[in-house]
């Protein structure tokens, strides 16, 4: 279906959410629930005097990771942001509930949800909350049906709001430099709390704060990859297998590990004030270095860990 | 919002035997379209929604002049506008006309 010639070398920001489906997943195994053909369109959107997408910008369905099957949930950040709709909702929490009810009868090993996403549609935002809480809801129920969720977070909506609500739920989160994860964006909390306490314009600080190499560093990842499609491919490869599964114990290490986080570094107003009281002796490298540098460097002691 | 059709009645029948193809995002500047073979072999038509209303001369321009270009017989094509100029709508066309086209 896809026009470019090399998926798996392509730069995983730039692709499309069906090309990078195709790219992650092994060549050719993606079969798709509710297509386009369907029209599953917002029933919302006309009201406001705007088109909707055929899939209602995520795309669900079924393939394979290097010969395991899996199920899979790409987010089109360019469609209104991949932000959740009523039916965008639904579709993701329909591919998670399916994943509990097959995953003995299937055998499926994992869930992949390439989120890129500012959060929940304004135009549909209590059927976007409440698909949001299902959601959530219907990771933990996966999980505990023994299928991990894995978190891929690298397009340019990163996975703010609802969305980052949703990559704290999974068994692992997998991020590149472009990835950003928070709860509140940026212009949120500056228009809340002014300027002085988030300016929103000052991009490097975006990215010191809510980046991918700043959730890797501390742990809030668990894998930094590079930006492209087969990273991410590898990475959710290796993750699967390393997925904590979810229990009382792993919620407890996970509690530990948050507190003891805050304990250290609550007070620090940047990114560079926790890398240099981790001892780190040139904070600034952390920023400066280059894709390939950043990931084989070391991440904080906090980082490593069986929790989440 | 606008909703409209653009019909061909005497279509050269479109190449390939892919059911579907969808192409393109719904973004400013840019246009979805979901191209299916569902029609008779003579027929085809382009089914428009846009929020940019009064351009309906233009889009059928560009439509029939895509039409009188590439055999599109068989095909039906649904667009999901995002404010599109008419060369990228056009390039889209083409698009999704070679990816159902292409075998399979």
């Amino acid at each position: 279906m896809s026009d470019l010639v090399d998926l798996v070398n392509h730069d995983y920001y730039e692709a499309s959410a069906r090309d990078r489906i195709a790219g992650v997943l092994d060549p050719g195994s993606f079969h798709e629930f509710l297509g386009a053909e369907n029209r599953t369109i917002s029933p919302h959107l006309a009201q406001f005097n705007l088109t909707g997408a055929f899939d209602d910008g995520l795309i669900i369905g079924a393939g394979r990771l290097d010969g395991q099957p899996v199920y899979i949930a790409a987010q089109e950040g360019r469609f209104m942001g991949g932000a959740f709709g009523e039916i965008h909702g639904a579709k993701l929490v329909g591919l998670l509930r399916a994943a509990s009810a097959n995953a003995k009868s299937k055998g499926i090993k994992a869930v992949l949800l390439l989120l890129d996403t500012g959060g929940v549609r304004l135009q549909e935002a209590n059927a976007g909350e409440l698909a949001i809480s299902e959601a959530v809801h219907a990771i933990v129920e996966a999980r505990l049906a023994g299928v991990p969720v894995l978190a891929l977070v690298g397009g340019r909506s990163g996975a703010f709001g609802g969305g980052g609500i949703v990559t704290a739920y999974c068994s692992r989160i997998i991020v590149s430099d472009h990835g950003r994860i928070g709860v509140s964006g940026p212009e949120v909390i500056e228009t809340n709390k002014g300027v002085e306490e988030f300016d929103a314009k000052d991009k490097g600080l975006v990215w010191r704060v809510t980046g991918g190499r700043t959730r890797a560093m501390m742990g809030g990842a668990d894998c930094f990859v590079r930006g492209r499609v087969k990273n991410f491919r590898a990475a959710a490869i290796a993750q699967i297998s390393v997925a904590p599964q979810f229990a009382l114990a792993t919620l407890v290490a996970e509690q530990k590990r948050l507190a003891e986080r805050l304990q250290s570094y609550g007070d620090c107003r940047d990114a560079p004030e926790i890398w240099r009281k981790a001892g780190i002796a040139d904070p600034a490298s952390i920023a400066d270095a280059s894709e390939e540098v950043f990931a084989s460097m070391p991440r904080l002691k906090e980082a490593a860990h069986d929790a989440r | 919002m606008e909703h409209f059709q653009v019909r061909a009645t005497s279509a050269r029948r479109a190449p390939g035997s892919r059911r579907q193809a969808i192409v393109g995002v719904n973004a400013s500047g840019n246009v979805e379209i979901l191209v299916e073979r569902v029609l008779p072999d003579t027929d085809s038509v382009v089914e428009v929604t846009t929020a940019v209303a009064g351009f309906q001369n233009l889009w059928q321009a560009v439509i029939t002049d895509f039409f009188a270009r590439f055999p599109t017989g068989g095909l039906r094509f649904a667009i999901n506008d995002g404010g599109a100029k008419p060369d990228v709508v056009t390039l889209r066309l083409m698009q999704s006309a070679q990816q159902v086209g292409g075998g399979q």
